[in-house]
This record gives C-alpha cells, sequence and structure tokens, in this order.
C-alpha cells in the first residue's frame, strides 16, 4: 500500500467524523481537520508507529477575508521515516480567532505560531509564551490581514524625534 | 605638494586655525558601520585594498560609535531598528556626520511597505545620500568626498557650544 493510503486510511479510521476534507494536489497531500480536534491528530501523527511526523516544518495562516471562515490554519509536518510532508489544515472563525496549539507536541512550532499570532492575530491557546515576534510590542494591528493597507497605518509605528 | 619649498626657504607658513582644524578633520574621518544589510558587503568593498578607502583617512571603521564622525547608515532600517539607530547616532561624539548608503536608507527603496522607514531624513540628519542598490564603492567614496568637501568649510567654532556627547536619555 502507498503510503499516502496508508495515512489516509489511518486517519479516517481514527477521525471519522472530524476529516472536513481530504485533497491530493500536484502530489501534496492535504487534510482538512476540525479545528478542535487538531492536537489530537497531531498527537496521533507523532506518536503512531508507522507514519512518525516527528517534525513540525512550518505554521502559517491564510486570511479568506470575505469567506465564512475567515482564517485557515496550515501546518506541514515531515516524516523522516517515510521522507514525506503532509500539510494539515484547520478553518477557524471569531474574533479574536482562537485555536489550540501544537506546541505541546512539536515544541518547534512555538515560535511559527508566535509569527502565525504576530501576522494575522490568531490566538494560540495554552501557547507558552504568545507575544509579538517581528512587530513592535504594543503594536494594534496585524499586517498580513487582508485589510491591513500595504503602507501601515500612520502613526501606528514610533519613530524617534526629528532632529536638527 | 610645494610646502617642502616652503620648508627650505623659509621653515613656517601662515594660515588660519580654522583651515587647520577642518583640513584635519576631514582627513581623519573615522566611520560608524552601520551596516544592516546588503549595502554593508558594498561598504566592506570600498574599505577592501581594491577601492582603498585609506587613501581618504577613512579606512578606520570604528564599531563603537563613542570614536566615530561619521555614520554610514548601509541598509534598510525598519522601525524597529529606526530607535537602535538613533540611539547609536546619539552616542556619538560631535561634530558627526551622516552618509545615507542606498536606496532602502534614503527613501525606503523597493520596500515600500508598513515596516520600513521611507527615508531615515525622518529621524536623522542627512549630510550625503548615496543613489544604487546597492551602490558601487566608488559611489560611496564619492558621498565621503563630499562629506569631506562639506567639513573642509566648517569653522571650528561651529561646534564650540555643541555639547561633546549628547544626553541619550532624556
Amino acid at each position: 500500500m502507498a503510503f499516502k493510503d496508508l495515512i489516509i486510511e489511518k486517519i479516517k479510521k481514527q477521525f471519522e467524523k472530524s476529516i472536513e476534507e481530504v485533497k491530493e494536489f500536484r502530489g501534496d497531500l492535504s487534510i482538512t481537520i476540525a479545528k478542535d480536534k487538531i492536537v489530537e491528530l497531531a498527537r496521533f501523527l507523532r506518536d503512531d508507529d508507522e507514519l512518525c511526523f516527528e517534525t513540525c516544518l512550518d505554521v502559517t495562516a491564510i486570511d479568506w477575508a470575505t469567506r465564512k471562515n475567515r482564517f485557515t490554519v496550515v501546518y506541514h509536518v515531515y516524516s523522516f521515516k517515510n521522507n514525506f510532508t503532509l500539510r494539515i489544515k484547520a478553518n477557524i472563525d471569531g474574533e479574536p480567532p482562537q485555536i489550540e496549539t501544537v506546541s505541546s507536541i512539536w515544541p518547534g512550532a512555538n515560535w511559527y505560531e508566535r509569527e502565525t499570532y504576530d501576522m494575522y492575530g490568531i490566538v494560540f491557546l495554552n501557547h507558552p509564551d504568545l507575544r509579538r515576534m517581528y512587530m513592535p510590542e504594543g503594536f494594534e494591528y496585524y499586517p498580513l490581514r487582508k485589510d491591513f493597507p500595504l503602507l501601515g497605518i500612520p502613526g501606528s509605528l514610533p519613530l524617534p524625534d526629528k532632529l536638527e | 605638494m610645494g610646502l617642502e619649498a616652503k620648508l627650505n626657504s623659509d621653515g613656517f607658513i601662515t594660515t588660519t586655525i580654522d583651515a587647520v582644524i577642518a583640513w584635519a578633520r576631514k582627513s581623519s574621518v573615522w566611520p560608524m558601520p552601520m551596516g544592516i544589510s546588503c549595502c554593508a558587503i558594498e561598504l566592506i568593498a570600498a574599505a577592501d585594498p581594491k577601492y582603498d578607502l585609506a587613501r581618504f583617512g577613512s579606512e578606520v571603521m570604528r564599531f563603537t560609535p563613542r570614536q566615530c564622525d561619521l555614520m554610514i547608515v548601509a541598509g534598510t532600517v525598519t522601525y524597529k531598528m529606526a530607535q537602535v539607530v538613533r540611539r547609536i547616532y546619539d552616542q556619538m561624539p560631535e561634530p558627526k556626520w551622516v552618509i545615507a548608503m542606498g536606496a532602502c536608507t534614503s527613501t525606503g527603496g523597493m520596500y515600500r511597505s508598513y515596516n520600513v522607514v521611507q527615508g531615515i531624513d525622518q529621524f536623522l540628519p542627512i549630510d550625503a545620500y548615496v543613489a544604487g542598490c546597492p551602490p558601487r564603492p566608488e559611489n560611496l567614496i564619492n558621498a565621503i568626498m563630499t562629506i569631506q568637501q562639506k567639513i573642509s568649510k566648517t569653522k571650528a567654532r561651529d561646534f564650540q557650544d555643541k555639547p561633546l556627547l549628547e544626553t541619550i536619555d532624556k
């Protein structure tokens, strides 16, 4: 059995009702899961003897602007044993949008989640250190959201006083 | 240079204090290499034997602002970095000059974006702008020569009333 089919079969067996979509596009496998099952799925993927997705390569998000579930959180995880990269997605909504952290499963996700929080304002619940990363502390906006203007909001970032 | 000829005949020359000080100052400009991104590579190239900034007395790059009188801001200045640039500038003793090296530093360059300061003249007094992305070392040397011309026109009295170090925490 191909490894892809094995993943799909195992995950469908374990999370039958929570899987929203399984999609393959140009060789990349994406699995969309209900947002409250994300930690469970992460633990399953890491601890399963055959799957062994030990590494979280990236966490990011998509802002769909006008869609009902406005944000999609995207995780890329990698299995050294099988040399395979899997994409996990979770649709979330609400203000602020919230999802459980996976940094308890993959410690490497810690800073990726901080970055995603910084850029999209997605709150990762139970994250150990959810602070701004690139933008200064106290900045009120989330730059990668679609409603944030490219040149920023005048006066929102402080500059030193002008010298003469 | 002709100076030696004078020594042979009379053994002294007449000049003004202003001219001597300005000449000494412009011939020993010590830059503070504020190398923030890729322009810094060209800044390094300008100091290497091929371009040889030493010809202008400016080869002594000091990595502490307290020993410098020329700040070369070489690279993209973000809003977060702006605070640091200004803090380092404040630590330089008077008199001091600033070169804005490259498109990013002068105008924001290709980063027309929320995180990049669109020209550091918004918070620093600039004496010379250098065009280019990144500028060639010759271009930077040209800017240093411009600064030298500027220094040669100064009078020693211009800086007399200014404190040696500005207070950092106002």
